[in-house]
């Protein structure tokens, strides 16, 4: 294939000359390149025209009667329809999921990284958990009704807030065990060996060491689930999610509430986008979705930079 | 000062205190780790009770007739199923080619700086919850774009969800696979180029084949996470409780997730001979044994990836 | 071939031998020159002002202790670092006369003939056919590709042991028989010149005392260049030897890499013109 005789030198350079540069043109690479371009392009603009649809779609409401529709309730009028229960139902629910998923999922990724050892039940755990967090969201509807509507109504009062709360946060908690988990993993044991090294319990060394390092990464991960959590309709709709109008009022802070029927800012979503007026499907599900979208991605987004920032400062220690 | 040679046991123990606090505390751990294993059952027994009670008593023949209502005490469980397929098969068509494509391009073709900006905001794509998207499907891929291209549809319809299903999961798929390729060794890479091989062909016939296994588990993943959707199926393929079957994506129909979602919500009113309240346990058993199905396979797809290096 | 008991003898120091003079070489068998090549990472300037000549089908050698460039220099020839985003090239490499760093040259059919061999074998984890024949096929050489197979493998030395298992994955392979594949899938393409980085790094002596009398036999189709670490290999291997060290930069703390000294091997370590290159080739520094 190379052929450089021994030639006088001006015609071997020439010849090398004209292979190294007369390519063909490389078409091939380039449509496939542009073709992949085109696919994140997709992807992002996807999320751009989701975006406006919404804002564009809801304005009408959002810029008219913002503050009523913050502080409405639920009614048969469009006109008067507001998102406020909606909005302490999804508090509640998030204080649920911090009360409840947080700790316990906390607490068993720290059994699991730092005081377990390599067992057949170890092993057991770590699998369930991970199949757990792969069960469709519906299925914890279920197990919500089952459980926790029928079987502990004395406890949650049947098909109310704190039943859903609790279904909810049981959703969620495969999840902050993963990431506290990989959390815990990324602390590198140089720091709990210099805790035992000067005679520390492991409690103590976890406490004083392994969470301080290990916190941006846990913290990540719960905004993370909490953000989830909040997104969330299909379990809610199993246990009892009112559609249509809802009675109750109490104030925001009245934890009374938990044992009362209740909405929330998806299921209130899911049920206006299902009437047949123009109003309530169009404008309104909108409106509603752009209060839920701020909070959503806005947690979300506090969640990744806050990762990256951490990650890039640990590696540039 | 302890003299040298009269140092006793107790001297080199942690006070009781101290010790006992460790238990405690590792003791309450171990708990919390246990509740996972625990709510697992939960779901499986929950699960069992009703669905057996559907089991033991539905009539073989209702299990295959032209529609699923369960008020009606009709269960084709075709219907249901056809329904998942369908939504299932149109969101992969959507999630794979974005999702793949946008990995490959992530990983072979950005520059690091591009990388930083972009894969951040597909992993914030990735929280937006599935009644935006169902919203989305019925506002807008519905009329603007399958009733456009497809001018007999229905408003309600399955090709609709699926899209909105796919652009659910396109995150999903894209950051497995992202993954998978990123972690297949560079000296492959260079290899390759060194031979005079150009970027297509390394992306394509060299660290593809090398990610293979991630990207298959990226691709279960996608399905058994597409197979458990709810809302978006419900706001925009919704036919409310009951539907006939139908292969057509065109028309409205019913996942089993969606099916499941609506018998809930009239549950009180009907009990006794009825089946429809323990066809919803049913139907949720079969769901949980499908997506559990695909998780463990996927897990193990991946668990052979780690083996080739 | 010679014999392995050889190799265990140190290295001979000949008198030079003053009676057989350089023969006036033709501009036609200089494979490649390179003139004040300077190579920055950014702004770091990792390799300063390297002048040096590559004769054909000769086995020219880069030795130095390790940090002082040798690779770096080594991954200019085929324009392997244009893979690296914060690499600059300053200075000319000409091959056959034409600058590789010229804007219209393509990389891609630099590197089609000017291959390499990397310090870790780095088999795809395909079959063994499909190693060899990966680079054939994407460079557009379809004809016959079985017996381009079981060229590159004869001429790799490892046809006799792979013949009856070519559909068996190449991971599958020692290390040593790894490095012979790798050699192969390289010559498949039929390169001018083969560019080798540390070959033997990873290998044990026996696989290593191998791969020295394939690149013996290879001399004789192939210009090899090669950066290595033991300098007895070198001295065993090599026709002409570089020798690379690195200067510290006392502000910035960091090592830049230059080229010492490059003659003909056996002046280079019977003989050699500077005293940095004596105190390395007697061993004592590096």
């Amino acid at each position: 294939m190379v052929t450089i005789g021994a030639v006088a030198g001006g015609t071997a350079r020439d010849v090398v000359r004209a292979q190294l540069t007369g390519r063909r043109r490389d078409v091939r690479g380039v449509m496939f390149k542009v073709a992949l371009q085109l696919s994140l392009l997709t992807a992002l603009l996807i999320l751009v025209v989701l975006l406006v649809t919404s804002l564009v779609e809801g304005w009408p409401v959002l810029s008219g009667r913002l503050g009523e529709f913050l502080t409405s309730r639920t009614s048969t009028q469009p006109g008067d329809a507001g998102i406020s229960q909606a909005l302490k139902g999804s508090f509640w629910i998030g204080v649920c999921v911090v009360v409840i998923a947080f700790p316990i999922g906390i607490g068993s990724a720290i059994y699991l990284e730092e005081y377990a050892h390599k067992s057949r039940l170890t092993n057991l755990i770590d699998l369930t958990i991970r199949n757990l967090a792969g069960v469709p969201s519906i299925v914890f509807g279920i197990l919500g009704f089952a459980v926790f509507v029928k079987t502990l109504d004395g406890f949650t009062g049947g098909k109310t807030l704190l039943a859903g709360g609790i279904t909810v946060a049981v959703l969620v908690l495969p999840i902050v065990i993963i990431t506290a988990a990989e959390a815990l993993r990324a602390v590198p044991t140089g720091i709990r060996e210099a805790g035992f090294g000067v005679g520390a319990t492991r409690w103590e060394v976890i406490r004083s060491h392994v969470l301080p390092y290990a916190a941006p990464g846990i913290l990540t991960g719960t905004v993370l689930a909490l953000a989830r959590a909040l997104g969330e309709a299909a379990p809610l709709l199993l246990v009892g999610a009112v559609l249509g109008r809802l009675g109750s009022d109490p104030g925001w802070f009245d934890a009374g509430q938990l044992q009362e029927q209740f909405i929330a800012m998806p299921t209130i979503i899911a049920d206006w986008a299902g009437l047949p007026q123009q109003e309530f499907k169009g404008e309104l599900t909108a409106a509603a979705i752009v209060v839920m979208l701020v909070v959503v991605l806005l947690a979300n987004t506090a969640a990744i930079l806050l990762r990256n920032r951490y990650e890039k400062k640990r590696h540039g220690l | 000062m302890t003299a040298i040679g009269t140092l006793r046991v107790s001297d080199l123990q942690a006070t009781p205190r101290r010790k006992r606090r460790n238990s405690i505390v590792r003791g309450v751990f171990f708990v919390m780790a246990l509740l996972s294993v625990v709510i697992s059952a939960l779901i499986i027994v929950s699960l069992i009770g009703e669905a057996w009670t559907f089991v033991s008593q539905v009539e073989v023949a209702t299990l295959w007739t032209d529609q699923w209502n369960p008020r009606q005490n009709s269960f084709d469980l075709r219907t249901i199923m056809v329904g998942s397929l369908i939504v299932t098969i149109v969101a992969m068509a959507v999630a794979i080619p974005v999702g793949f494509g946008a990995a490959i391009y992530l990983s072979e073709y950005a520059r690091p700086r591009v990388r930083r900006v972009l894969k951040p905001i597909l992993e914030i794509l990735a929280g937006i919850p599935s009644v935006v998207l169902g919203f989305f499907a019925l506002s807008f891929i519905s009329p603007d774009l399958v009733q456009r291209l497809f001018s007999d549809a229905n408003l309600l319809n399955m090709l609709a969800a699926g899209i909105g299903v796919g652009i659910l999961v396109i995150p999903l798929v894209a950051s497995v696979s992202e993954d998978a390729m990123r972690s297949v060794p560079q000296t492959l890479r260079e290899g390759a180029y060194a031979m005079g091989a150009r970027k297509i062909a390394v992306s394509t016939k060299v660290v593809v084949p090398a990610a293979i296994s991630g990207l298959v588990a990226a691709f279960i993943l996608a399905v058994s996470r597409a197979i458990g959707e709810t809302m978006v199926v419900l706001i925009a393929a919704g036919t409310g409780g009951s539907a006939r079957f139908t292969s057509n994506p065109l028309d409205p129909g019913i996942t089993m997730t969606a099916a499941m979602a609506t018998q809930a919500r009239g549950t009180d009113a009907v009990r006794g001979a009825d089946l429809a309240f323990p066809s919803l346990f049913f139907v949720g058993l079969l769901l949980f044994a499908i997506t559990l199905g695909l998780n463990l396979i996927a897990g193990r797809v991946v668990k052979r990836v780690r083996q080739v290096y | 071939m010679s014999d392995v008991s050889a190799r265990t003898e140190p290295v001979q120091i000949n008198p030079p031998d003053s009676e057989v003079a350089d023969i006036e070489v033709l501009p036609e068998q200089m494979v490649f020159r390179v003139e004040g090549l300077n190579v920055y990472y950014g702004d770091f300037r990792a390799v300063r002002d390297v002048t040096i000549d590559v004769r054909q089908r000769e086995i020219t050698a880069f030795i130095g202790p390790s940090g002082c460039g040798k690779t770096t220099v080594l991954r200019c020839f085929n324009r392997m670092n244009d893979l690296v985003e914060i690499a600059r090239v300053e200075g000319t490499i000409s091959y056959h006369g034409v600058d590789l760093y010229e804007p219209a040259v393509d990389p891609v059919e630099v590197r089609r003939r000017i291959g390499m061999v990397f310090q870790k074998p780095n088999p795809f984890p395909k079959s063994i056919y499909e190693n060899v024949s990966f680079g054939p096929k994407v460079a557009g050489m379809k004809d016959n590709m079985d017996d381009m197979v079981e060229r590159a493998l004869t001429r790799a030395a490892l046809w006799d042991e792979v013949k009856d298992r070519l559909k068996s994955s190449a991971m599958g392979l020692s290390g040593g028989q790894q490095q012979r594949l790798c050699i192969a899938r390289t010559i498949a393409v039929e390169p001018e010149v083969v560019l080798m980085d540390e070959p033997c790094s990873a290998l044990d002596p026996i696989a290593t005392a191998r791969i020295e009398d394939l690149m013996q036999e290879l001399k004789n189709d192939y210009t090899i260049i090669i950066v290595t670490h033991n300098m007895q290999q070198a001295a065993r291997v090599s026709d002409r030897t570089a020798f690379f060290t690195a200067e510290v930069n006392p502000e910035s703390d960091t090592r830049t890499g230059i080229l010492v000294e490059f003659d003909r091997t056996e002046t280079m370590f019977s003989n050699p013109a500077d005293e940095r290159t004596e105190n390395y080739v007697t061993g004592r520094f590096g």
